[in-house]
């Protein structure tokens, strides 16, 4: 990953349990000499060093020899409840999933709102990110090109993961909904500054469906 | 104290960038041109990472309200101090009172201003940094506004010597990696990164051959690229990862992006490389139209190079140091 960044990639599953032990790793990476950052993926760890005082081969045998000693440690983590307006203008692509799903987009909306959902890491701008536990019959590949999402709180769904999305701007992802409540995702002066964080589960409140 | 007279959008204060909130999804932000910022902080004895004002929007006009040691580096935008012309990379005296004003710069696409003492705004999770793309950091987590009034931090050294300091130009003191035959290409280093060989050899070849133009959708968040479009074999179900300024991603439509200070934190689309960061300055420095090569390096190669960058800084501080006669600690 370029000249002060290493990717690990953890091999098998995207689960709970990998998911645990990537967050047990990046907490014993942080303290190793040299690390500047250690950030959680979808079953992987981005490590960001300083190559000054840094040797990339040695931090990369240092990641593949610790990875099979790490635990599956269970997280406290929170349950939070978010109310959402599936469909509509701001959740367009709820008829897309649905046929490509071969349900209708009201069996779609509670489809995806039956699961608890688990926080597994920060999402690409701060507040909400990567949830997992998104059933199999929604799996939806990204757009070919990113489209301009207006608000923040929109459900969506790309590939094999769903989020929320936590700023306005591009994005290739599916929208099939969005929280009916404004949140502020992210605010540094708030404490605590993200609405949710790793470890937390969510679950979304149906308020509405817009066919 | 300086007041901002007349500034266009996007002008924003920034730092070296913000290190340690990865854990919320915050990205890095911090000055496109690295090298530009860090060598005016050198000029005028700041740390090199002390905020200053990234210039992209031009013209840009601010008044001093106290006597001030002012750098300006990176893009040479024809500064001139109560009209009268400063030579780009160089650092003076300003008076009360003065005015300041930058012009468009005919090469390069971004200067910067560094005060003595740097830019004091309050710290956001470790860094001055404006993030424009969310709105924190810097002044109020906005761009700049006429009539803003920027208070300076305290300067370790008030005075630059009668005539002021120059640095010379990276452009030039770190030249040989960048010139490449055509000259009007800017060549950059890049590590191959994850899917990289998961491109058929056709679109390797594209990639690391061909001059790529940086399109007008560019910004500090990213650069989309044109030209041949790249394309995979079959489509690869990635996970999403953190990302870092420099990735070069490539999206279903085959033309590359590069993910830049103020990108998201995090992404999944196909990585095919990342460039090196000794070469994100000169990215900072490229306007819509400029074409770009990437050239193939190690980490070990990208390493060096970032080694040569803070050979040039160093030098900076040193002659710097010696021209104001400091005593030598």
């Amino acid at each position: 990953m370029g000249s002060s960044a290493l990717l690990f990639q953890a091999p098998g599953a995207l689960d709970l349990a990998n998911q645990r032990r990537i967050w047990a790793l990046a907490r014993q990476v942080a303290d190793w000499p040299g690390i500047r950052e250690a950030a959680s993926g979808m079953s992987n760890l981005l490590v960001i060093f300083d190559a000054q005082s840094c040797d990339p081969e040695a931090l990369q045998a240092r990641l593949l020899s610790t990875w099979p000693t790490v635990n599956d440690t269970p997280e406290a983590g929170r349950l939070v409840e978010l109310p959402v307006i599936y469909g509509g203008e701001l959740g367009d692509d709820l008829g897309l999933v649905a046929d490509r799903a071969g349900m209708t987009p009201r069996e779609t909306a509670q489809l995806h709102a039956a699961t608890d959902y688990v926080v597994f890491a920060p999402g690409s701008s701060p507040g909400f990110g990567y949830l997992f536990g998104l059933d199999p019959r929604l799996f939806t590949p990204r757009k070919n090109e990113p489209v301009m999402r207006k608000q923040t709180g929109t459900i969506a769904i790309g590939g094999i993961q769903t989020s929320i999305g936590a700023a306005a701007g591009p994005s290739g992802w599916n929208a099939i909904g969005c929280l009916s409540e404004p949140l502020v995702p992210f605010d540094p002066l708030r404490d605590p500054p993200s609405v949710l964080y790793p470890g937390d589960r969510v679950r979304f409140r149906i308020e509405a469906i817009v066919a | 104290m300086i007041e901002i007279v007349q500034t266009p959008p996007l002008n924003s204060v920034q730092d070296l960038g913000r290190f340690g909130a990865r854990h919320y999804g915050v990205g890095t932000s911090g000055a496109m041109d690295d090298v530009a910022l860090a060598t005016g902080n050198l000029l005028l004895g700041n740390p090199a990472g002390a905020a200053g004002i990234e210039i992209q929007m031009f013209p840009f006009k601010v008044k001093f309200r106290s006597d001030v040691a002012v750098a300006i580096t990176g893009a040479d935008c024809r500064a001139r101090l109560d009209g009268t012309l400063l030579p780009p990379w160089w650092s003076t005296n300003a008076r009360a009172g003065q005015s300041l004003v930058l012009q468009s710069p005919v090469s390069g696409a971004r200067s910067y201003l560094t005060i003595a003492g740097g830019v004091d705004v309050p710290v956001v999770l470790g860094s001055r940094s404006t993030c424009l793309r969310i709105g924190y950091g810097g002044h109020r987590g906005r761009a700049l506004e006429a009539g803003d009034r920027l208070a300076c931090g305290t300067a370790s050294q008030a005075r630059q010597p009668h005539g002021g300091i120059g640095a010379e130009p990276p452009e030039v003191a770190l030249a040989a990696a960048a010139v490449d035959g055509a000259r009007d290409v800017t060549v950059l280093r890049v590590v191959p990164a994850a899917e990289h060989d998961a491109f058929p050899e056709a679109s390797r070849r594209a990639f690391w051959q061909e001059a790529w133009i940086v399109s007008a959708q560019s910004n500090r968040m990213g650069f989309r690229l044109m030209g041949t479009p790249l394309h995979l074999d079959q489509p690869l179900e990635i996970r999403s990862s953190g990302i870092v300024p420099g990735i070069v991603q490539v999206p279903p439509s085959g033309q590359p992006i590069i993910q830049l200070r103020d990108a998201n934190s995090a992404g999944g689309y196909p990585k095919i490389g990342v460039v090196i960061d000794a070469d994100l300055w000169r990215l900072g420095q490229a306007r819509p139209g400029a074409r770009l090569r990437f050239v193939s390096v190690t980490q070990q190669q990208a390493a060096t190079a970032q080694r040569e960058t803070a050979t040039y800084l160093a030098e900076v501080e040193t002659q710097a140091r010696l021209c104001r006669g400091d005593a030598l600690s």
